[in-house]
């Protein structure tokens, strides 16, 4: 019987160099799998496989060794603890993303939630090329986001409250841009100068600051036989809505412009740089809702 | 508002000859020496001490009254005690 590689690729089953076998991607949605799912997966790698796993670059796991004639059986197995094959190829692949504000002081956003609603949204969406997500909660970036054809950094904007503010300086000093000034028991924030990133809000003790999470975008990264690091586009801005209203926007790009085996960095090449950001930068002026300054 | 002159304090500890993450160990262990409602005052350098050990000592739980410049290049920072 002939093997059909592209549907196989399709469902996650990466051919190995030796003849009939494939290591088996399974689906992770932000670099988490539940106890219950590790089970399964170290049963299937004993039964049908070498007994070992592989960790990928892009926080999926693969169990090599798989022989052709198991594959119904083993996604069967697998199923019984939750775990499904990934996708490899021209489509929507793993989101990946930190443990963001679920468990992590640095974080801003919930990396993990969004991951899983980019995922249901996105995941094996058929495209022209590959498509990647990264998530990641902060701008200590973890997940390195610019790598990614979509990169999600998580950000905040704050607003100091004076009623609560002791003066205590920890601000002043927390800030790596230097935007904070304390004078005469007043803060005061260069915007310019302010990078989104937090810290004064998490280092504050008394908690006087007011944290508004958002994000900061990057478009077309790569880092494959190309490299390219991601564009920030648009400058921070809150609202979920918004978020995927631009990476909707993004992917329907990607399905119309771009060729077979594309990255999102070339159908923009090709498609014109300031084009493609003026379509972005207009998605971003129509929902991001400006402050009174 | 706080003022330095009210707080009187109990214990010293001086991280200036330590980097990360011994800085914030140093800090912990003199916290622990201390009782509930103690004050630590915690001599430390510019730069990465200063933008992180107030943060941890925070999410710590300890209470955080002032970070005084010493204008030397070093900074104290007054911390209360927090208990379990």
């Amino acid at each position: 019987m002939a093997v059909d590689y592209a549907t196989l690729k399709k469902g996650g089953w990466m051919r190995q160099k030796q003849k009939n076998k494939f290591a088996l991607r399974v689906h992770v949605i932000g670099g988490t799998l539940t106890a219950e799912q590790l089970i399964g997966i170290q049963k299937v790698a004993d039964k049908y496989g070498h007994g070992y796993v592989h960790l990928t670059a892009r926080q999926s796991l693969e169990i090599p060794w798989m022989d052709a004639k198991d594959i119904e059986n083993i996604k069967k197995d697998l199923a019984e603890y939750g775990v499904t094959p990934s996708v490899c190829g021209p489509r929507v692949r793993t989101t990946t993303a930190c443990q963001g504000s679920a468990t992590c002081p640095s974080a801003c956003i919930d990396t993990q939630d969004l991951a899983k609603k980019i995922d249901k949204r996105y995941f094996a969406r058929e495209l022209p090329g590959k498509f990647k997500f990264g998530v990641t909660g902060c701008q200590n970036n973890c997940l390195k986001t610019e790598e990614n054809d979509i990169g999600i950094k998580g950000a905040e904007r704050v607003e100091w409250i004076p009623d609560k503010c002791i003066a205590c300086g920890v601000c002043v000093k927390a800030c790596r841009e230097n935007a904070i000034e304390l004078k005469d028991g007043k803060i005061s924030i260069d915007m310019d100068k302010c990078s989104y990133c937090g810290r004064c809000a998490k280092a504050c003790p008394v908690d006087a600051y007011e944290e508004h999470p958002g994000y900061i975008m990057s478009w077309g990264g790569l880092f494959g036989n190309h490299i390219h690091r991601g564009n920030n586009i648009v400058p921070f801005f809150e609202g979920e809505d918004t978020l995927f209203k631009l990476c909707d926007a993004t992917v329907d790009f990607f399905d119309k412009n771009a060729q077979p085996g594309d990255r999102l960095q070339f159908a923009i090449d090709r498609y014109g740089q300031d084009k493609f950001d003026d379509m972005i930068k207009k998605i971003y002026d129509e929902n991001v809702y400006k402050e009174d300054k | 508002m706080a003022e330095v002159s009210d707080i009187k304090v109990d214990e010293t500890v001086d991280i200036t000859d330590v980097v990360c993450p011994v800085t914030f160990v140093k800090t912990k262990v003199a916290l622990e020496e201390l009782d509930d409602g103690q004050i630590l005052s915690v001599h430390m350098n510019d730069g990465e001490p200063v933008q992180n050990v107030p943060r941890s000592v925070k999410e710590e739980g300890h209470q955080i009254l002032k970070l005084i410049d010493n204008e030397d290049g070093t900074y104290d920072l007054i911390v209360k005690k927090v208990g379990d």
